[in-house]
């Protein structure tokens, strides 16, 4: 079966394809070099049309226990956003925290048809692939979190040798079934099980003795050395604090160059100027980035509305439940493992604070000059819900559109911001970058984010539209794996996606370790907490795609 | 009656086998260090507590597929419920007691048919999903527990009877992750007729029992949560008159105006008072107290209230130390059930699918309730793990997917005959504590074949 899409202009920047006119082939779900001669069993006029791959999310929190209490937490949220079944189609929930089905449909129908869900916990890790597996029309992966949990902490405490944490790490991926590592708080999450209420980045764990910046070196090394193509995952210590610019900017010094991926960055990068003790520190993060070519980064762009924060951050979640609205919301200590917070929020425009939260996500999105190494999320759902990219693009795209907006935000907070000044409007070709080549080549998704031959044919296809928002929020056709399955922005057919592993070589022997481990102290059995590939694939309903990693060295 | 019936055999399975790390269903603790040895379709469990024994030894009767009484086939069995569930408007999918995939499947279902889905253990779920859904709390797990906790405060539950394992695998565990700071643990019993039997050994620094009455344990939860808030509740020695008039309104609303009057000392609820100031006291100097409750065991009218009240202490006292809260309950794959509905329709059961999109209300879509008051016109009851929750009484037509042996009122109109999980095929089920879900792996003791199978089918017969 050969499918041509005829005549669209195409952005596909990992093939330095920048708005060119290409007839793109496709046969047996895969994109094909083109071939005059072939029979076109299929032909979609695209001409005028604009084509990229299809869209990647890669730090959406969609799947796992802690979007499941958020989604219990708040019934009067989905109330808004009943959403009936079709003849296609599940029914189920929308608004802040969507129900499974109803986030694949939705991201598919934006033009997505891949999401990551980047905090699972190793002790969660089962029921994150059961809500994932639960998720249609999405290629989908996660990122395990370590950091916090016993064993590591324990090891580094004990320094053991370096091979020895490596395995672990390996394992823990191999277990859980993940495709990069996270961490949360470095330590943050087991100290406040200690009673300790913050921790910053040189300062010791009451237990463990050992410091944030021990932890993400540690894991950032493991990683690097374990060949694990996506680098530490790090959502920092003291989110949200004002003045944790210092900490951020101090946490990238530490890397000396590694690579490193700094997760929401918005939320880390405050500064203290002003009456109200409170003010952007974006310029100074990305001045330092230009410095530490290694480093990307997410935004986490605050959009305004009400949503829901769902972290396995404790915590800073439980310093932060003050501020709870609705006044409700649930902290947990899990399994000597992780924790997590979910404290439900509103955005408010007319709020000095949150304006200020918004203006210093976009102005990080602007002043950050290589769109390979920058993101486009908003955290979903703690920044925003992830429909609301198409307007987070729009302004992006469009100076005047951004001007009109800040007329309506707190002015305040401006003052305290760059944003007003400046005038970069994103391109065609970065957004494409920010929203598909960049999160692909990041996660080591070798035939993803790209329309070349060998590519997976998940492909998007835009109406052009001067209003961005509109162009991106209604596709006229999206294809997952070579079928149609949206057209004009819904539905008409529903697939199951793949779920992407990355698996590092390690040594067997560290079940030796671990077995004895769990036996001891765990109430769920190594063998247990495994995750198997039958598990995921479940006859038939669910697929496993091992993305390759460089070969293991030693240091 | 037992859903049972003469006739054919369970294709019954060949020599003798050796499981480990097998995961029982029978509570929602889920323990998974199980040895079991199956010779033919018989089960030997080597470390399992009374209800797993029980369970996983229950000999298996022979049971087929039944319409109005008559032996038929699966496939006969299967058209005729699904000839049920097409002609009714409002079909009640309840029982749900199984894996994450029945919920799934009945989940499908129900939304293609527009049905109304709850677990038939919801009551107890909902006493605390009330809480969680006005005010929230903050929770620990199993693992968590066992390794932190030096005051474990369990609450009108008893726990032993109920989760034979908890004491043995989260109390007095010989080992913790934290032994060189400590690992000595206080376990108080609050509630009267408690089994403390359980809580000794090395580990136990002191178990301290507050016998009250399981009505009346509300008072002395609002008389801790006074004195952690630090309000002035202290009531004078021996002096009985001043107790109710210097103790405060609280103090004298929670009594009744009758605590103190026929005791020489000054009490709440029948219980010193100096004994709850003690605890309060124990609950502050607590490194990481934990409070235990298992929902199901809390029938005190309004048990959400003092669910709400034990998470408000918890609150409290985190405000300077660490505390949090452990649910236990969870039986029949109530979790299972909940969780999957919320993660599909963002609500925890009770949700009615009649008008295409899903629609909740906890009052309204608990099926006990619709069937004690004529609504819905067809019942779908899954039971595939114990023999208890059979079939409530009722005058509906009902289709029973049940474990062989399941207890019922009254004869279903279609009964077929399941495996459990964790037993006759694999699975996956989640915990109690609402964070950690297990593998159930098979046993091969039948061929019984999967409750969600045979829901799929019930499905694609529609």
């Amino acid at each position: 079966m050969m499918i041509k899409l005829t005549g669209g202009k195409v952005y596909d920047p990992a093939n330095n394809v920048n708005g060119e006119v290409r007839d793109i082939y496709v046969r047996d779900g895969r994109v094909v070099a083109a071939d005059p001669d072939a029979r076109i069993d299929k032909e979609y006029d695209v001409r005028g049309k604009v084509v990229m791959a299809g869209a990647i999310d890669p730090h959406t929190h969609i799947g796992g226990g802690k979007v499941t209490i958020a989604r219990m937490l708040l019934p009067e949220d989905h109330e808004k956003d009943e959403v009936a079944h079709t003849e296609l189609t599940r029914s189920g929930t929308g608004h802040a925290l969507p129900s499974t089905m109803i986030t694949g449909y939705r991201y598919a129908e934006m033009g997505y048809t891949a999401a990551f869900e980047p905090a699972m916990l190793p002790a969660n890790a089962r029921q994150a692939h059961m809500e994932l597996g639960d998720t249609p029309l999405l290629d989908k992966g996660a990122f395990v979190m370590l950091g916090s949990d016993d064993f590591l902490l324990r090891s580094m405490a004990e320094k053991k040798d370096f091979e020895f944490i490596k395995d672990y790490i390996a394992w823990t991926m191999h277990a859980a079934q993940a495709i990069a590592m996270k961490v949360v708080n470095p330590g943050g999450i087991s100290a406040f099980k200690f009673n300790q209420r913050k921790l910053d980045l040189d300062e010791k764990h009451v237990y463990y003795g050992v410091t944030p910046r021990d932890i993400i070196l540690t894991l950032t090394r493991g990683l690097l050395e374990l060949g694990v193509t996506h680098p530490l995952h790090v959502h920092g210590c003291n989110l949200g604090i004002p003045g944790n610019v210092e900490t951020t900017l101090a946490t990238i010094r530490a890397t000396e160059g590694l690579p490193l991926h700094l997760t929401h960055i918005q939320f880390h990068s405050y500064a203290t100027e002003g009456d109200r003790h409170f003010s952007s520190g974006a310029v100074q993060i990305a001045d330092l980035l230009k410095k530490y070519p290694n480093i990307s980064i997410d935004v986490g762009q605050v959009m305004f509305g009400a949503t829901c924060t769902a972290s396995g951050d404790s915590m800073r979640q439980y310093n932060g439940a003050k501020n709870a609205d609705p006044k409700r919301w649930v902290v947990m200590d899990i399994e000597c493992d992780a924790g997590c917070g979910v404290v439900p929020f509103r955005y408010r425009d007319k709020s000095f604070v949150h304006a200020l939260q918004w203006a210093i996500g976009l102005e990080t999105f602007l002043l950050c000059d290589d769109p390979w190494r920058i993101f486009l999320t908003t955290d979903h759902p703690n920044g925003g819900p992830f429909y609301t990219y198409p307007h987070l693009i729009r302004l992006l795209m469009d100076r005047d559109f951004r001007r009109e907006t800040m007329l309506h935000v707190n002015p305040e907070a401006l003052k305290y911001s760059t944003l007003p000044n400046l005038d970069r409007e994103y391109s065609m070709y970065e957004v494409a970058i920010l929203t598909r080549a960049g999160p692909a080549r990041s996660l080591g998704l070798k035939d993803l984010g790209h329309v070349g031959p060998g590519a997976r044919a998940d492909i998007t296809v835009y109406t052009e539209d001067g209003n961005r928002e509109r162009m991106f929020e209604k596709p006229a056709m999206v294809f997952k794996n070579g079928e149609l399955v949206v057209r004009d922005g819904k539905v008409i057919k529903v697939v199951n996606g793949a779920t992407h592993v990355a698996r590092p070589e390690y040594n067997r022997d560290i079940e030796k370790s671990l077995k004895n481990y769990f036996d001891r102290y765990h109430t769920v059995r190594m063998e247990n907490f495994r995750l198997s590939d039958e598990e995921i694939i479940d006859g038939g309903r669910g697929e496993i795609i091992v993305q390759p990693t460089r070969a293991r060295t030693s240091s | 009656m037992t859903a049972q019936a003469e006739g054919d055999h369970l294709g019954e399975p060949a020599g003798t086998q050796t499981y480990t790390n097998v995961t029982c269903p029978f509570c929602g603790l889920l323990c998974d260090d199980l040895q079991i040895t199956r010779t033919g379709s018989t089960l030997k469990v080597e470390n399992g507590c009374p209800r797993a024994t029980a369970g996983f030894q229950r000999p298996l009767p022979a049971a087929k597929p039944l319409v109005r009484g008559s032996e038929v086939s699966l496939e006969e069995a299967v058209q005729a419920a699904a000839a049920l569930v097409r002609g009714a408007s409002l079909p009640l999918y309840g029982g749900m007691a199984g894996d994450v995939s029945l919920a799934r499947a009945v989940l499908s279902i129900a939304d293609r048919t527009g049905g109304v889905v709850d677990h038939a253990l919801s009551e107890g779920q909902y006493r605390n999903f009330r809480v969680v859904q006005t005010s929230g709390w903050i929770m620990s797990t199993l693992t968590e527990t066992r390794n932190r906790a030096d005051l474990i405060i369990i609450v009108g539950s008893d726990v032993h009877k109920l989760h034979g394992r908890f004491f043995d695998r989260i109390v007095t565990n010989e080992h913790t992750m934290f032994e060189d700071i400590g690992g000595k643990r206080t376990v108080v019993f609050i509630g009267e007729g408690l089994d403390t039997s359980a809580a000794t050994g090395p580990r136990i620094e002191e178990v301290i029992s507050l016998p009250v009455s399981k009505d009346r344990i509300p008072e002395v939860l609002a008389a801790i949560s006074g004195l952690v808030r630090g309000h002035a509740l202290q009531v004078p020695e021996g002096t009985v008159e001043d107790a109710p008039k210097r103790s405060g309104i609280l103090a004298t609303l929670l009594s009744g105006g009758k605590s103190a009057s026929s005791a020489a000392v000054p009490e709440i609820a029948g219980v010193k008072f100096a004994d709850i100031e003690h605890i309060a006291e124990k609950c502050k100097k607590a490194q990481y107290g934990v409070m235990v409750w298992s929902p199901p065991a809390l029938s005190m009218p309004q048990a959400d209230l003092s669910v709400h009240m034990m998470t408000e202490i918890v609150r409290e006292l985190n405000l300077t130390t660490r505390f949090a809260g452990l649910a236990l309950g969870g039986n029949e794959g109530a979790p299972s059930a909940a969780s999957t509905c919320t993660w599909q329709t963002g609500y925890p059961l009770r949700v009615s699918f009649a008008s295409g999109a899903p629609e909740y209300d906890s009052y309204r879509y608990n099926i006990s309730r619709m069937l004690t008051d004529g609504e819905g016109d067809m019942l779908l009851w899954v039971a595939s793990i114990g023999t208890d929750i059979g079939l409530p009484q009722t005058s509906l037509p009902t289709v029973v997917l049940g474990t062989p042996g399941l207890r019922l009122a009254q004869p279903p109109t279609v009964y077929i005959p399941v495996g459990t999980p964790g037993i006759d095929h694999t699975g996956q089920m989640v915990r109690c504590d609402n964070v950690v879900s297990l593998p159930m792996q098979s046993l091969g003791r039948s061929k019984l074949p999967s409750s969600a199978d045979v829901l799929t089918a019930i499905e694609a017969a529609l």
